[in-house]
Protein backbone atom coordinates (compact mmCIF):
# COMPACT_ATOMS: atom_id res chain seq x y z
CA UNK A 1 0.00 0.00 0.00
CA UNK A 2 1.58 3.41 -0.78
CA UNK A 3 1.37 6.51 1.10
CA UNK A 4 2.25 9.00 -1.59
CA UNK A 5 4.71 11.66 0.65
CA UNK A 6 4.18 15.11 -0.75
CA UNK A 7 0.41 14.93 -0.62
CA UNK A 8 -1.88 15.91 2.26
CA UNK A 9 -4.28 13.74 3.69
CA UNK A 10 -7.49 14.09 5.75
CA UNK A 11 -9.14 11.17 8.35
CA UNK A 12 -11.76 10.64 6.24
CA UNK A 13 -8.94 9.71 3.97
CA UNK A 14 -8.65 11.97 1.00
CA UNK A 15 -5.68 12.90 -0.79
CA UNK A 16 -4.82 16.62 -1.49
CA UNK A 17 -2.36 17.94 -3.79
CA UNK A 18 -1.51 21.86 -3.89
CA UNK A 19 -1.07 23.36 -7.07
CA UNK A 20 -1.24 27.12 -6.81
CA UNK A 21 -4.31 28.65 -5.81
CA UNK A 22 -6.45 25.17 -6.86
CA UNK A 23 -5.97 21.57 -5.06
CA UNK A 24 -6.41 18.18 -7.03
CA UNK A 25 -8.22 15.86 -4.51
CA UNK A 26 -9.10 12.13 -4.53
CA UNK A 27 -9.30 9.04 -2.03
CA UNK A 28 -6.08 7.33 -0.89
CA UNK A 29 -4.83 3.71 -1.53
CA UNK A 30 -6.11 2.52 1.55
CA UNK A 31 -9.68 3.33 1.13
CA UNK A 32 -9.39 1.99 -2.07
CA UNK A 33 -8.43 -1.15 -0.93
CA UNK A 34 -10.94 -0.68 1.81
CA UNK A 35 -13.85 -0.09 -0.86
CA UNK A 36 -13.11 -2.61 -3.03
CA UNK A 37 -13.78 -2.66 -6.74
CA UNK A 38 -15.29 1.12 -7.37
CA UNK A 39 -17.98 0.79 -9.79
CA UNK A 40 -19.62 4.81 -9.74
CA UNK A 41 -18.52 8.17 -8.79
CA UNK A 42 -20.89 10.91 -8.30
CA UNK A 43 -18.81 13.99 -9.06
CA UNK A 44 -20.12 17.65 -8.33
CA UNK A 45 -20.83 19.97 -10.80
CA UNK A 46 -18.19 22.53 -12.39
CA UNK A 47 -18.70 25.96 -10.49
CA UNK A 48 -20.31 24.61 -7.56
CA UNK A 49 -19.43 26.07 -4.01
CA UNK A 50 -18.40 24.38 -0.91
CA UNK A 51 -17.55 24.55 2.21
CA UNK A 52 -14.80 22.35 4.04
CA UNK A 53 -16.16 19.06 5.69
CA UNK A 54 -19.06 19.60 2.74
CA UNK A 55 -19.64 16.00 0.94
CA UNK A 56 -18.76 16.72 -2.71
CA UNK A 57 -19.57 13.41 -4.16
CA UNK A 58 -19.93 10.00 -3.36
CA UNK A 59 -17.83 7.02 -4.71
CA UNK A 60 -19.58 3.97 -5.20
CA UNK A 61 -17.89 0.31 -4.74
CA UNK A 62 -19.69 -3.27 -4.84
CA UNK A 63 -19.19 -3.35 -1.19
CA UNK A 64 -20.74 0.07 0.23
CA UNK A 65 -21.07 3.73 -1.11
CA UNK A 66 -19.13 6.57 0.72
CA UNK A 67 -18.89 10.22 0.67
CA UNK A 68 -15.94 12.37 -0.75
CA UNK A 69 -15.50 15.62 1.55
CA UNK A 70 -14.25 18.31 1.07
CA UNK A 71 -10.96 19.54 2.71
CA UNK A 72 -11.35 23.05 1.84
CA UNK A 73 -13.39 26.05 1.30
CA UNK A 74 -13.61 26.70 -2.61
CA UNK A 75 -15.19 26.31 -6.07
CA UNK A 76 -15.57 23.46 -8.10
CA UNK A 77 -13.23 24.04 -11.51
CA UNK A 78 -12.79 20.70 -12.93
CA UNK A 79 -13.84 17.02 -12.68
CA UNK A 80 -12.56 13.77 -14.01
CA UNK A 81 -14.65 13.16 -16.50
CA UNK A 82 -12.42 9.86 -17.33
CA UNK A 83 -14.10 8.32 -13.72
CA UNK A 84 -17.72 7.95 -15.43
CA UNK A 85 -16.76 5.43 -17.87
CA UNK A 86 -13.53 4.13 -16.18
CA UNK A 87 -14.21 4.48 -12.28
CA UNK A 88 -11.80 1.43 -11.54
CA UNK A 89 -9.11 4.04 -12.40
CA UNK A 90 -9.52 4.89 -8.77
CA UNK A 91 -8.51 1.24 -7.70
CA UNK A 92 -5.85 1.21 -10.05
CA UNK A 93 -4.30 4.25 -10.14
CA UNK A 94 -5.54 6.43 -6.93
CA UNK A 95 -3.05 9.14 -6.67
CA UNK A 96 -3.00 9.91 -10.80
CA UNK A 97 -5.53 8.43 -13.23
CA UNK A 98 -7.74 8.26 -10.31
CA UNK A 99 -8.48 12.00 -8.98
CA UNK A 100 -11.56 13.49 -8.43
CA UNK A 101 -11.68 16.75 -8.01
CA UNK A 102 -9.90 20.08 -8.76
CA UNK A 103 -11.13 22.90 -6.31
CA UNK A 104 -10.14 27.06 -6.26
CA UNK A 105 -8.92 27.31 -2.70
CA UNK A 106 -10.24 30.13 -0.59
CA UNK A 107 -8.48 30.04 2.43
CA UNK A 108 -5.14 28.39 2.06
CA UNK A 109 -5.01 28.58 5.87
CA UNK A 110 -7.54 25.76 5.78
CA UNK A 111 -4.72 22.99 4.50
CA UNK A 112 -2.53 23.82 7.91
CA UNK A 113 -4.58 21.18 9.80
CA UNK A 114 -4.37 18.68 7.02
CA UNK A 115 -1.78 15.05 7.45
CA UNK A 116 1.47 14.53 6.42
CA UNK A 117 1.80 10.81 5.00
CA UNK A 118 3.92 9.81 7.65
CA UNK A 119 1.01 11.33 10.07
CA UNK A 120 -1.75 9.65 8.03
CA UNK A 121 -0.45 6.13 7.68
CA UNK A 122 0.07 6.28 11.72
CA UNK A 123 -3.58 7.29 12.13
CA UNK A 124 -4.74 4.32 10.22
CA UNK A 125 -5.65 0.85 12.56
CA UNK A 126 -2.68 -1.22 12.97
CA UNK A 127 -3.18 -3.89 10.33
CA UNK B 1 -58.86 -35.29 -28.48
CA UNK B 2 -60.81 -32.34 -28.45
CA UNK B 3 -61.02 -30.34 -25.24
CA UNK B 4 -60.75 -33.75 -23.06
CA UNK B 5 -56.87 -32.98 -23.78
CA UNK B 6 -56.97 -29.62 -22.39
CA UNK B 7 -56.81 -31.75 -18.81
CA UNK B 8 -54.65 -34.20 -19.20
CA UNK B 9 -50.93 -33.49 -19.88
CA UNK B 10 -51.06 -36.98 -22.62
CA UNK B 11 -49.52 -35.02 -25.17
CA UNK B 12 -51.20 -36.57 -29.27
CA UNK B 13 -48.29 -38.65 -29.84
CA UNK B 14 -48.27 -40.02 -26.07
CA UNK B 15 -51.09 -41.48 -26.82
CA UNK B 16 -50.03 -43.14 -30.03
CA UNK B 17 -47.64 -44.51 -28.46
CA UNK B 18 -49.65 -45.91 -25.97
CA UNK B 19 -52.41 -47.41 -28.15
CA UNK B 20 -50.21 -48.89 -30.75
CA UNK B 21 -48.00 -50.81 -27.92
CA UNK B 22 -51.07 -52.28 -26.59
CA UNK B 23 -52.31 -53.04 -30.31
CA UNK B 24 -55.09 -50.60 -30.53
CA UNK B 25 -55.90 -47.93 -33.52
CA UNK B 26 -58.51 -45.20 -31.27
CA UNK B 27 -59.27 -44.80 -27.73
CA UNK B 28 -62.76 -45.80 -28.46
CA UNK B 29 -61.79 -49.54 -29.15
CA UNK B 30 -60.76 -50.34 -25.42
CA UNK B 31 -64.66 -49.88 -24.53
CA UNK B 32 -65.42 -52.87 -27.31
CA UNK B 33 -65.94 -55.10 -24.56
CA UNK B 34 -69.14 -52.83 -23.53
CA UNK B 35 -72.04 -53.45 -25.76
CA UNK B 36 -73.15 -51.12 -28.18
CA UNK B 37 -76.52 -50.74 -27.15
CA UNK B 38 -75.02 -49.65 -23.59
CA UNK B 39 -72.71 -47.14 -24.90
CA UNK B 40 -73.42 -43.46 -24.79
CA UNK B 41 -73.90 -41.57 -27.81
CA UNK B 42 -73.70 -37.75 -28.36
CA UNK B 43 -72.03 -35.87 -25.54
CA UNK B 44 -72.63 -35.48 -21.79
CA UNK B 45 -75.83 -33.56 -20.54
CA UNK B 46 -74.18 -30.51 -19.11
CA UNK B 47 -74.80 -27.11 -19.47
CA UNK B 48 -72.74 -25.24 -21.96
CA UNK B 49 -68.95 -24.33 -20.49
CA UNK B 50 -68.50 -21.03 -18.69
CA UNK B 51 -65.74 -18.41 -18.38
CA UNK B 52 -64.10 -18.52 -14.99
CA UNK B 53 -65.59 -15.42 -13.45
CA UNK B 54 -69.48 -16.16 -14.76
CA UNK B 55 -68.85 -20.06 -12.90
CA UNK B 56 -67.48 -18.20 -9.91
CA UNK B 57 -71.05 -16.02 -9.67
CA UNK B 58 -72.92 -18.79 -10.31
CA UNK B 59 -71.48 -20.75 -7.09
CA UNK B 60 -71.62 -18.06 -5.29
CA UNK B 61 -75.51 -17.37 -5.69
CA UNK B 62 -75.62 -21.29 -5.42
CA UNK B 63 -74.04 -20.84 -1.88
CA UNK B 64 -75.98 -17.42 -0.87
CA UNK B 65 -78.93 -19.16 1.33
CA UNK B 66 -76.77 -21.03 3.34
CA UNK B 67 -73.69 -18.48 3.60
CA UNK B 68 -75.20 -15.31 2.95
CA UNK B 69 -72.92 -13.72 0.18
CA UNK B 70 -72.89 -10.27 0.13
CA UNK B 71 -74.64 -9.36 -3.26
CA UNK B 72 -74.34 -5.84 -3.52
CA UNK B 73 -73.53 -3.79 -6.73
CA UNK B 74 -70.07 -2.01 -6.52
CA UNK B 75 -69.63 1.64 -7.65
CA UNK B 76 -67.01 2.49 -5.81
CA UNK B 77 -63.08 3.16 -6.29
CA UNK B 78 -61.35 6.14 -6.30
CA UNK B 79 -57.98 4.07 -5.51
CA UNK B 80 -59.47 0.71 -4.23
CA UNK B 81 -60.68 -1.69 -7.70
CA UNK B 82 -63.21 -4.27 -7.61
CA UNK B 83 -61.71 -6.30 -10.47
CA UNK B 84 -62.26 -10.17 -10.99
CA UNK B 85 -58.94 -12.21 -9.73
CA UNK B 86 -58.33 -15.19 -11.06
CA UNK B 87 -58.21 -18.55 -8.86
CA UNK B 88 -54.86 -19.01 -10.25
CA UNK B 89 -52.91 -16.50 -8.48
CA UNK B 90 -54.46 -17.14 -4.71
CA UNK B 91 -53.55 -20.60 -5.44
CA UNK B 92 -49.96 -19.91 -5.85
CA UNK B 93 -49.36 -17.11 -3.67
CA UNK B 94 -50.58 -19.60 -0.84
CA UNK B 95 -47.88 -21.86 -0.96
CA UNK B 96 -45.94 -21.40 2.49
CA UNK B 97 -42.46 -20.86 0.39
CA UNK B 98 -44.18 -17.79 -0.50
CA UNK B 99 -46.22 -16.50 1.88
CA UNK B 100 -44.32 -16.76 4.89
CA UNK B 101 -41.08 -15.00 3.44
CA UNK B 102 -40.17 -11.93 5.14
CA UNK B 103 -37.79 -9.75 3.01
CA UNK B 104 -34.20 -12.96 2.77
CA UNK B 105 -31.67 -11.68 4.59
CA UNK B 106 -29.25 -13.40 2.31
CA UNK B 107 -31.10 -12.76 -0.36
CA UNK B 108 -29.17 -14.91 -3.07
CA UNK B 109 -29.87 -17.86 -1.20
CA UNK B 110 -33.63 -17.50 -2.46
CA UNK B 111 -33.26 -17.37 -6.20
CA UNK B 112 -36.94 -18.02 -6.67
CA UNK B 113 -37.88 -14.83 -4.81
CA UNK B 114 -35.34 -12.70 -6.44
CA UNK B 115 -36.58 -14.40 -10.34
CA UNK B 116 -40.13 -13.58 -8.94
CA UNK B 117 -39.19 -10.31 -8.50
CA UNK B 118 -37.29 -9.80 -11.45
CA UNK B 119 -39.96 -10.96 -13.84
CA UNK B 120 -42.03 -8.39 -11.75
CA UNK B 121 -40.21 -5.87 -12.65
CA UNK B 122 -39.88 -6.71 -16.44
CA UNK B 123 -43.89 -6.37 -16.82
CA UNK B 124 -43.90 -3.22 -14.85
CA UNK B 125 -41.71 -1.95 -17.10
CA UNK B 126 -43.73 -3.32 -19.66
CA UNK B 127 -47.25 -1.54 -18.21
CA UNK B 128 -45.63 1.74 -17.45
CA UNK B 129 -43.33 2.02 -20.88
CA UNK B 130 -40.06 2.57 -19.02
CA UNK B 131 -36.71 1.41 -18.12
CA UNK B 132 -36.31 0.40 -15.00
CA UNK B 133 -38.69 -0.52 -12.25
CA UNK B 134 -37.70 -1.12 -8.47
CA UNK B 135 -38.57 -4.31 -6.35
CA UNK B 136 -42.06 -2.60 -5.13
CA UNK B 137 -42.84 -0.48 -2.47
CA UNK B 138 -45.42 0.02 0.37
CA UNK B 139 -48.51 1.32 -1.63
CA UNK B 140 -49.67 4.32 -4.20
CA UNK B 141 -49.36 7.02 -2.25
CA UNK B 142 -46.02 6.42 -0.60
CA UNK B 143 -44.28 5.60 -4.42
CA UNK B 144 -45.48 9.15 -5.63
CA UNK B 145 -44.25 10.50 -2.22
CA UNK B 146 -40.92 8.60 -2.88
CA UNK B 147 -41.22 9.85 -6.67
CA UNK B 148 -41.10 13.34 -5.70
CA UNK B 149 -38.14 12.76 -2.91
CA UNK B 150 -36.46 11.53 -5.78
CA UNK B 151 -36.72 14.71 -7.85
CA UNK B 152 -35.41 17.05 -5.73
CA UNK B 153 -32.15 14.53 -5.51
CA UNK B 154 -32.22 14.70 -9.50
CA UNK B 155 -32.78 18.44 -10.33
CA UNK B 156 -31.81 20.11 -6.77
CA UNK B 157 -34.97 22.00 -7.26
CA UNK B 158 -36.99 23.25 -4.20
CA UNK B 159 -40.45 23.91 -6.00
CA UNK B 160 -43.31 20.78 -6.77
CA UNK B 161 -46.03 21.41 -8.96
CA UNK B 162 -48.85 19.02 -7.20
CA UNK B 163 -52.35 18.54 -9.64
CA UNK B 164 -55.28 19.02 -7.45
CA UNK B 165 -56.47 16.60 -9.80
CA UNK B 166 -54.21 13.94 -7.94
CA UNK B 167 -55.87 11.25 -5.63
CA UNK B 168 -56.20 13.74 -2.24
CA UNK B 169 -54.79 11.04 -0.29
CA UNK B 170 -51.99 10.80 -2.43
CA UNK B 171 -51.57 14.77 -1.82
CA UNK B 172 -51.55 14.28 1.71
CA UNK B 173 -48.73 11.62 2.01
CA UNK B 174 -46.72 13.81 -0.21
CA UNK B 175 -47.40 16.48 1.47
CA UNK B 176 -45.93 14.52 4.71
CA UNK B 177 -43.52 12.88 3.12
CA UNK B 178 -41.51 15.81 2.17
CA UNK B 179 -38.92 17.82 3.85
CA UNK B 180 -40.17 21.37 4.08
CA UNK B 181 -36.68 23.23 3.95
CA UNK B 182 -35.96 20.97 1.19
CA UNK B 183 -39.48 21.16 -1.05
CA UNK B 184 -42.41 23.01 -1.66
CA UNK B 185 -45.77 21.85 -2.88
CA UNK B 186 -46.98 24.82 -5.27
CA UNK B 187 -51.23 22.71 -6.21
CA UNK B 188 -52.14 23.40 -9.75
CA UNK B 189 -56.04 23.36 -9.81
CA UNK B 190 -58.07 21.38 -12.11
CA UNK B 191 -60.33 22.68 -15.12
CA UNK B 192 -63.81 22.89 -13.64
CA UNK B 193 -65.26 21.91 -17.32
CA UNK B 194 -62.43 19.55 -18.78
CA UNK B 195 -61.95 17.74 -15.15
CA UNK B 196 -58.22 17.99 -16.10
CA UNK B 197 -55.32 19.46 -15.07
CA UNK B 198 -55.48 23.41 -16.24
CA UNK B 199 -52.34 23.49 -18.43
CA UNK B 200 -52.71 27.30 -18.58
CA UNK B 201 -52.63 27.80 -14.67
CA UNK B 202 -49.34 25.37 -15.13
CA UNK B 203 -47.82 27.13 -17.79
CA UNK B 204 -47.99 30.25 -15.54
CA UNK B 205 -46.42 28.43 -12.29
CA UNK B 206 -43.58 26.87 -14.24
CA UNK B 207 -40.27 28.28 -13.83
CA UNK B 208 -36.81 27.86 -13.60
CA UNK B 209 -37.10 26.58 -9.58
CA UNK B 210 -39.71 24.01 -10.56
CA UNK B 211 -38.11 20.07 -9.34
CA UNK B 212 -41.20 18.51 -10.97
CA UNK B 213 -44.57 18.46 -11.83
CA UNK B 214 -46.93 16.10 -10.60
CA UNK B 215 -49.83 14.87 -12.51
CA UNK B 216 -51.72 11.84 -12.10
CA UNK B 217 -53.97 9.74 -15.39
CA UNK B 218 -56.19 8.58 -15.42
CA UNK B 219 -56.98 11.40 -12.63
CA UNK B 220 -59.35 10.89 -9.39
CA UNK B 221 -62.33 12.12 -11.23
CA UNK B 222 -61.13 9.39 -13.69
CA UNK B 223 -60.03 11.85 -16.20
CA UNK B 224 -57.37 10.69 -19.08
CA UNK B 225 -54.50 13.90 -18.64
CA UNK B 226 -52.57 14.53 -21.58
CA UNK B 227 -49.38 14.10 -20.53
CA UNK B 228 -47.56 14.71 -23.96
CA UNK B 229 -48.11 18.15 -24.00
CA UNK B 230 -47.58 18.85 -20.47
CA UNK B 231 -44.11 16.43 -20.55
CA UNK B 232 -42.80 18.90 -23.26
CA UNK B 233 -43.45 22.18 -21.03
CA UNK B 234 -41.85 20.75 -18.02
CA UNK B 235 -38.61 19.26 -19.71
CA UNK B 236 -38.29 22.98 -21.64
CA UNK B 237 -38.13 24.17 -18.19
CA UNK B 238 -35.87 21.85 -17.08
CA UNK B 239 -37.90 20.01 -14.57
CA UNK B 240 -39.57 16.30 -14.29
CA UNK B 241 -42.76 14.92 -15.43
CA UNK B 242 -43.94 12.53 -12.75
CA UNK B 243 -46.87 10.28 -13.50
CA UNK B 244 -48.90 8.83 -10.85
CA UNK B 245 -51.84 6.59 -11.57
CA UNK B 246 -54.21 4.64 -9.16
CA UNK B 247 -55.66 2.70 -11.79
CA UNK B 248 -52.66 0.63 -13.38
CA UNK B 249 -55.55 -1.35 -15.38
CA UNK B 250 -55.93 1.49 -17.27
CA UNK B 251 -52.68 1.02 -19.14
CA UNK B 252 -54.47 -2.33 -20.72
CA UNK B 253 -55.80 0.16 -23.40
CA UNK B 254 -54.07 3.96 -22.74
CA UNK B 255 -50.52 4.95 -23.93
CA UNK B 256 -47.82 4.18 -21.30
CA UNK B 257 -46.94 7.21 -19.21
CA UNK B 258 -43.08 6.15 -20.44
CA UNK B 259 -44.02 6.91 -24.15
CA UNK B 260 -45.83 10.72 -23.32
CA UNK B 261 -42.33 11.51 -21.70
CA UNK B 262 -42.76 10.93 -18.13
CA UNK B 263 -39.29 10.48 -15.93
CA UNK B 264 -40.84 8.59 -13.39
CA UNK B 265 -44.23 6.95 -12.67
CA UNK B 266 -45.30 6.04 -9.66
CA UNK B 267 -48.66 4.89 -8.38
CA UNK B 268 -50.77 1.91 -7.14
CA UNK B 269 -50.80 -1.60 -8.11
CA UNK B 270 -53.86 -3.17 -6.37
CA UNK B 271 -55.72 -4.09 -9.19
CA UNK B 272 -53.69 -5.94 -10.82
CA UNK B 273 -54.82 -8.95 -8.94
CA UNK B 274 -54.49 -8.22 -5.29
CA UNK B 275 -58.41 -7.56 -3.41
CA UNK B 276 -59.93 -4.82 -1.82
CA UNK B 277 -58.88 -6.10 1.52
CA UNK B 278 -60.23 -3.36 3.78
CA UNK B 279 -57.36 -0.91 2.36
CA UNK B 280 -54.42 -3.13 2.21
CA UNK B 281 -51.91 -4.49 1.55
CA UNK B 282 -51.31 -3.04 -1.16
CA UNK B 283 -48.81 -2.91 -4.06
CA UNK B 284 -46.72 0.39 -4.83
CA UNK B 285 -45.09 0.60 -8.39
CA UNK B 286 -42.22 2.92 -8.99
CA UNK B 287 -40.19 2.91 -12.77
CA UNK B 288 -38.17 5.75 -14.53
CA UNK B 289 -35.97 5.67 -16.33
CA UNK B 290 -32.53 3.81 -16.27
CA UNK B 291 -29.92 7.24 -16.43
CA UNK B 292 -31.70 8.10 -12.97
CA UNK B 293 -31.52 4.26 -11.25
CA UNK B 294 -29.14 5.81 -8.69
CA UNK B 295 -31.81 8.12 -7.19
CA UNK B 296 -34.43 5.66 -7.10
CA UNK B 297 -35.33 4.83 -3.84
CA UNK B 298 -36.29 0.49 -2.68
CA UNK B 299 -34.03 -2.24 -3.99
CA UNK B 300 -33.43 -3.99 -7.79
CA UNK B 301 -33.25 -7.37 -8.84
CA UNK B 302 -30.42 -7.78 -11.64
CA UNK B 303 -29.57 -10.84 -13.87
CA UNK B 304 -26.34 -12.32 -14.02
CA UNK B 305 -24.30 -15.44 -14.52
CA UNK B 306 -23.03 -17.41 -11.77
CA UNK B 307 -18.99 -19.36 -11.90
CA UNK B 308 -20.39 -21.68 -14.13
CA UNK B 309 -21.95 -19.71 -16.16
CA UNK B 310 -25.81 -20.21 -15.42
CA UNK B 311 -27.81 -18.01 -14.55
CA UNK B 312 -29.20 -17.03 -11.66
CA UNK B 313 -29.97 -13.57 -9.90
CA UNK B 314 -28.75 -11.06 -7.04
CA UNK B 315 -29.77 -7.65 -5.20
CA UNK B 316 -28.67 -4.84 -7.22
CA UNK B 317 -27.08 -1.41 -6.54
CA UNK B 318 -28.18 -2.12 -2.57
CA UNK B 319 -25.30 -0.24 -1.68
CA UNK B 320 -27.69 2.82 -1.43
CA UNK B 321 -30.13 0.99 0.94
CA UNK B 322 -30.42 1.82 4.32
CA UNK B 323 -28.19 -1.25 5.95
CA UNK B 324 -25.46 0.09 4.00
CA UNK B 325 -26.08 3.82 4.02
CA UNK B 326 -27.90 4.32 6.47
CA UNK B 327 -29.37 7.84 7.23
CA UNK B 328 -27.54 8.74 3.71
CA UNK B 329 -29.93 5.93 2.47
CA UNK B 330 -31.86 6.67 -1.28
CA UNK B 331 -34.84 6.02 1.28
CA UNK B 332 -35.81 4.80 4.75
CA UNK B 333 -39.12 3.91 4.17
CA UNK B 334 -39.23 1.54 1.14
CA UNK B 335 -40.48 -1.27 2.22
CA UNK B 336 -40.88 -4.17 -0.33
CA UNK B 337 -43.99 -5.70 -0.80
CA UNK B 338 -42.73 -9.34 -2.10
CA UNK B 339 -46.27 -11.42 -1.88
CA UNK B 340 -47.95 -8.31 -3.68
CA UNK B 341 -45.71 -8.12 -6.11
CA UNK B 342 -45.85 -12.04 -6.83
CA UNK B 343 -49.49 -11.66 -7.06
CA UNK B 344 -49.15 -8.92 -9.41
CA UNK B 345 -46.65 -10.31 -11.39
CA UNK B 346 -49.24 -14.16 -11.72
CA UNK B 347 -51.86 -12.16 -12.93
CA UNK B 348 -50.13 -10.32 -15.53
CA UNK B 349 -48.40 -13.44 -16.47
CA UNK B 350 -51.80 -15.54 -16.91
CA UNK B 351 -53.28 -12.16 -18.21
CA UNK B 352 -51.40 -11.47 -21.03
CA UNK B 353 -51.11 -8.49 -23.53
CA UNK B 354 -54.58 -9.33 -24.72
CA UNK B 355 -56.24 -10.49 -21.84
CA UNK B 356 -54.66 -7.18 -20.05
CA UNK B 357 -56.34 -5.25 -23.09
CA UNK B 358 -59.93 -7.14 -22.85
CA UNK B 359 -60.41 -6.35 -19.23
CA UNK B 360 -59.25 -2.78 -19.67
CA UNK B 361 -62.06 -2.81 -22.94
CA UNK B 362 -64.23 -4.23 -20.83
CA UNK B 363 -63.96 -1.73 -17.65
CA UNK B 364 -63.88 1.30 -20.63
CA UNK B 365 -67.15 0.01 -22.44
CA UNK B 366 -69.11 -0.82 -19.43
CA UNK B 367 -68.25 2.27 -17.91
CA UNK B 368 -69.54 3.92 -21.62
CA UNK B 369 -72.76 2.52 -20.97
CA UNK B 370 -73.51 3.43 -17.36
CA UNK B 371 -72.42 7.10 -18.28
CA UNK B 372 -74.80 6.70 -21.45
CA UNK B 373 -77.32 5.31 -19.01
CA UNK B 374 -76.51 8.29 -16.46
CA UNK B 375 -77.11 10.86 -18.93
CA UNK B 376 -80.67 9.93 -19.26
CA UNK B 377 -81.73 9.99 -15.57
CA UNK B 378 -83.37 13.41 -14.67
CA UNK B 379 -81.67 15.71 -12.38
CA UNK B 380 -78.26 13.80 -13.29
CA UNK B 381 -75.42 14.91 -15.21
CA UNK B 382 -71.68 13.95 -16.25
CA UNK B 383 -69.60 16.89 -14.30
CA UNK B 384 -66.89 17.01 -17.03
CA UNK B 385 -66.60 16.63 -20.81
CA UNK B 386 -62.59 15.08 -20.99
CA UNK B 387 -62.78 11.30 -21.87
CA UNK B 388 -62.40 8.59 -18.84
CA UNK B 389 -61.41 5.25 -18.06
CA UNK B 390 -63.71 3.32 -15.44
CA UNK B 391 -64.30 6.05 -13.15
CA UNK B 392 -66.15 9.07 -13.91
CA UNK B 393 -68.02 12.49 -11.82
CA UNK B 394 -71.54 12.92 -12.02
CA UNK B 395 -73.88 16.23 -10.63
CA UNK B 396 -77.08 15.43 -8.94
CA UNK B 397 -79.65 17.53 -7.65
CA UNK B 398 -79.97 16.13 -4.14
CA UNK B 399 -77.81 15.85 -1.04
CA UNK B 400 -75.09 13.07 -2.38
CA UNK B 401 -75.37 11.09 1.18
CA UNK B 402 -79.39 11.16 0.81
CA UNK B 403 -78.72 9.57 -2.40
CA UNK B 404 -76.25 6.95 -1.54
CA UNK B 405 -78.54 5.70 0.79
CA UNK B 406 -81.45 5.17 -0.71
CA UNK B 407 -79.31 3.44 -3.51
CA UNK B 408 -78.35 1.10 -0.38
CA UNK B 409 -80.97 -0.03 0.22
CA UNK B 410 -81.25 -1.69 -2.95
CA UNK B 411 -78.00 -3.13 -2.12
CA UNK B 412 -75.99 -1.31 -4.27
CA UNK B 413 -72.81 1.09 -3.84
CA UNK B 414 -73.90 4.01 -5.64
CA UNK B 415 -70.69 6.15 -5.95
CA UNK B 416 -68.69 8.22 -3.64
CA UNK B 417 -69.68 11.74 -2.73
CA UNK B 418 -66.51 14.29 -3.34
CA UNK B 419 -67.48 16.64 -0.95
CA UNK B 420 -64.96 15.76 1.81
CA UNK B 421 -62.19 16.48 -0.59
CA UNK B 422 -63.06 19.13 -3.14
CA UNK B 423 -65.93 21.07 -0.94
CA UNK B 424 -67.15 23.06 -4.35
CA UNK B 425 -67.72 19.37 -5.51
CA UNK B 426 -70.52 19.25 -3.26
CA UNK B 427 -73.32 17.65 -5.74
CA UNK B 428 -71.12 15.30 -7.13
CA UNK B 429 -70.50 11.50 -7.23
CA UNK B 430 -67.37 9.65 -7.93
CA UNK B 431 -68.32 6.58 -10.15
CA UNK B 432 -66.62 3.43 -10.88
CA UNK B 433 -67.27 0.82 -13.22
CA UNK B 434 -65.56 -2.21 -13.89
CA UNK B 435 -65.49 -5.64 -15.12
CA UNK B 436 -67.16 -6.87 -12.23
CA UNK B 437 -70.35 -4.86 -12.82
CA UNK B 438 -72.76 -6.32 -14.94
CA UNK B 439 -74.74 -4.47 -17.40
CA UNK B 440 -78.08 -5.07 -15.57
CA UNK B 441 -76.57 -4.16 -12.42
CA UNK B 442 -75.91 -0.83 -14.07
CA UNK B 443 -79.77 -0.26 -14.92
CA UNK B 444 -80.97 -0.94 -11.53
CA UNK B 445 -78.47 1.83 -10.58
CA UNK B 446 -79.62 4.12 -13.25
CA UNK B 447 -82.97 3.15 -12.29
CA UNK B 448 -82.21 3.59 -8.71
CA UNK B 449 -80.80 7.07 -9.28
CA UNK B 450 -83.79 8.46 -11.16
CA UNK B 451 -86.25 7.24 -7.99
CA UNK B 452 -83.92 8.95 -5.07
CA UNK B 453 -83.99 12.00 -7.34
CA UNK B 454 -87.55 12.29 -8.00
Amino acid sequence: MEFREGLLYTESHEWVKEEGDTVTIGISDYAQCQMKDVVYVEMPEIGAEFKKGDSIGVVESVKTVADIYSPVSGKVVETNLALKDHPQFINEDPFGKGWIVKIAVRDKGELKGMLSAKDYRKSLPEE
Amino acid sequence: MGDFSRYIPHTEADCRDMLESIGVQKVEDLFKAIPEKYRMKGTLNLPEPLSEPDLLRRLQALQSPAVPGDGSSHFLGAGAYHHFIPSVVSSLISRSEFYTAYTPYQPEISQGTLQAIFEYQTLICQLTGMEVSNASMYDGASSLAEAVLMSQRMTKRKKVLLSQAVHPEYQTVIRTYIDPDQQEIVTIPYNKKEGRTDEEALSRLLSEEVGAVVLQSPNFFGVIEDLGPIGEKVHRAGGLLIAGFSEALAYGILAPPGVSGADIVAGEGQSLGIPVSFGGPYLGILTTQEKYVRNMPGRLVGETVDLDGKRGFVLTLATREQHIRREKATSNICTNEGLCALMATIYLSCLGKEGLREVALMNLSKAEYAKKAVSKVKGCSLAFSSPTFNEFVIKIEREPEEVLKVLAKDKILGGLSLARFYPELNRHLLVTVTEMVMKKEIDCWADALERALK
